[in-house]
């Protein structure tokens, strides 16, 4: 071994392969280091993209309050920001137990680090759960909404402002729908989208017929909340405007506003997600480690510490997320 | 890691229970502001911003600041690793705002005086 070594002249200094580590910290602690810096841009490109967007459309951008105000057993009642507010004390608190495994690890008490890294999981697992719950409410959606011929989502309300779901808006006429299928058409196009529960003509019909029924467009007016349109106009809008029945959300339309607000919600959420994903499965198999003594043979827990820095980088990313998603 | 096993044994706990105590004020206090929304807050703006967003995003910082330093140990790091890690995120990442932001407020000036409707 010891003849096929280059020597520099450098050996024991640190950067020439010495006994000492660089910058003093282990080989895998400053790559995991180096990692968390370069997914860190990636957050923050992401983030910095959405904030492009967002400025692109400064006066008409979905408010956060209406959108995510669901929260679990409580149906149909207003509850802005509580569910995430909660999703951030689960997050936060399953860091605190991974900083308390880190710190079990430094004094070598296996059986602490066991139990903390294992409510470590339990709380990466309720906050992918909750995350997944959201999802299913965001892409669902609420109320319903109509596109315009220019793209833009206008939505529906009473007379006090209240939103109404196309199920209060629209008149079941006697007509046939049918779904447009590859096998009835043209073989080289894709089956059509799936039908929305009321066609475009139900919903103008029963608009028309409510007469105290009023559209709120996406445009914010000085107050900061959406313009709600007069009832000349509303019929104008709908009558002259509007193209087709929009609910729920997917990648290329939703009922929230522009398309670019659901795609930013699905990137920037999923791609966290998938790291609190990956994070819980790194901890699983640390966690097995733990049990079977890996580490009590090494004598040293500093496995347990590298993948405590990968899941505080997951709940650093988090506190962002939800600054610039749901709070500003 | 000797200095820090070398500490007493509770100094080490009762930090990280301070710094959870910190985090979840601060979480609490940004939702209620988010929740009331304060009418000065919102109606005073600074450098183009809202002052409930300036608000909003000092806080923010400020957790990450707690999350970074104290749960990620980075306060026991040399001074080198903090640096390389640190100010590589912070240039690059005020760099990447600075420049998408003035484009993005740019497109609105555009689509909001340009003589093409972009609102048919």
């Amino acid at each position: 071994m010891e003849a096929t070594v280059v020597r520099t002249g450098t050996e024991g200094k640190t950067w020439g392969g010495g006994s000492k580590s660089p910058l003093k910290a282990s080989y895998g602690k400053m790559m995991m280091w180096f990692f968390i810096t370069s997914d860190a841009l990636t957050f923050s490109a992401f983030l910095a993209a959405y904030g492009f967007s967002r400025f692109k459309f400064i006066d008409s951008w979905p408010i956060a309050d209406e959108v995510f105000n669901h929260f679990p057993f409580l149906h149909g009642v207003d509850a802005p920001m509580y569910y995430v507010a909660l999703m951030t004390f689960i997050l936060i608190f399953s860091s605190v137990t991974m900083v308390l495994a880190v710190d079990a690890g430094h004094k070598m008490q296996k059986g602490k680090v066991t139990t903390y890294m294992f409510l470590t999981i339990i709380g990466g697992l309720i906050f992918v759960g909750s995350q997944a719950w959201e999802w299913k409410n965001f892409i669902s959606g609420t109320y319903g909404a109509v596109e315009t011929k220019g793209g833009n989502i206008i939505q529906f309300v009473d007379a006090e402002g209240e939103r109404l779901a196309l199920a209060d808006v629209a008149e079941i006429l006697p007509e046939e729908r049918v779904l447009h299928e590859r096998k009835n058409g043209l073989w080289y196009t894709a089956d059509g989208e799936p039908l929305p529960s009321y066609s475009i003509d139900e919903v103008k019909k029963g608009f028309a017929s409510h007469e105290d029924m009023l559209i709120r467009i996406q445009k914010l007016d000085e107050n900061g909340a959406k313009t709600i349109l007069s009832r000349e106009e509303s019929l104008d809008m709908i009558n002259n405007h509007a193209m087709r029945v929009v609910e729920g959300a997917n990648l290329s339309r939703n009922e929230y506003g522009p398309p670019l607000f659901a795609d930013f919600f699905f990137f920037i959420t999923g791609f966290h997600g998938f790291h609190v994903f990956t994070g819980v499965i790194i901890n699983i198999i640390i966690f097995f480690n733990v049990i079977l003594g890996t580490y009590e043979k090494r004598k040293s827990y500093e496995m347990v510490e590298k993948v405590g820095l990968y899941w505080h980088f997951v709940d650093l990313v988090w506190v962002f997320v939800f600054t610039f998603f749901y709070l500003v | 890691m000797a200095h820090i096993a070398s500490h007493n044994d509770n100094s080490a706990t009762k930090r990280i229970w301070s710094v959870f105590i910190i985090l979840s004020i601060v979480t609490i206090v940004e939702v209620i502001l988010g929740i009331i929304k304060p009418a000065f807050l919102i109606d005073t703006t600074f450098i183009y911003m809202k002052l409930l967003n300036w608000i909003f995003i000092i806080l923010t910082l400020y957790k990450a600041y707690y999350i970074t330093w104290a749960f990620m140990h980075m306060e026991h790091e040399t001074k080198g690793l903090r640096r390389a890690v640190v100010w590589t995120a912070v240039f690059l990442v005020s760099y990447l705002i600075f420049i998408l932001l003035t484009e993005g407020d740019y497109i609105y000036e555009v689509y909001k005086n340009g003589h093409v409707a972009w609102n048919f």
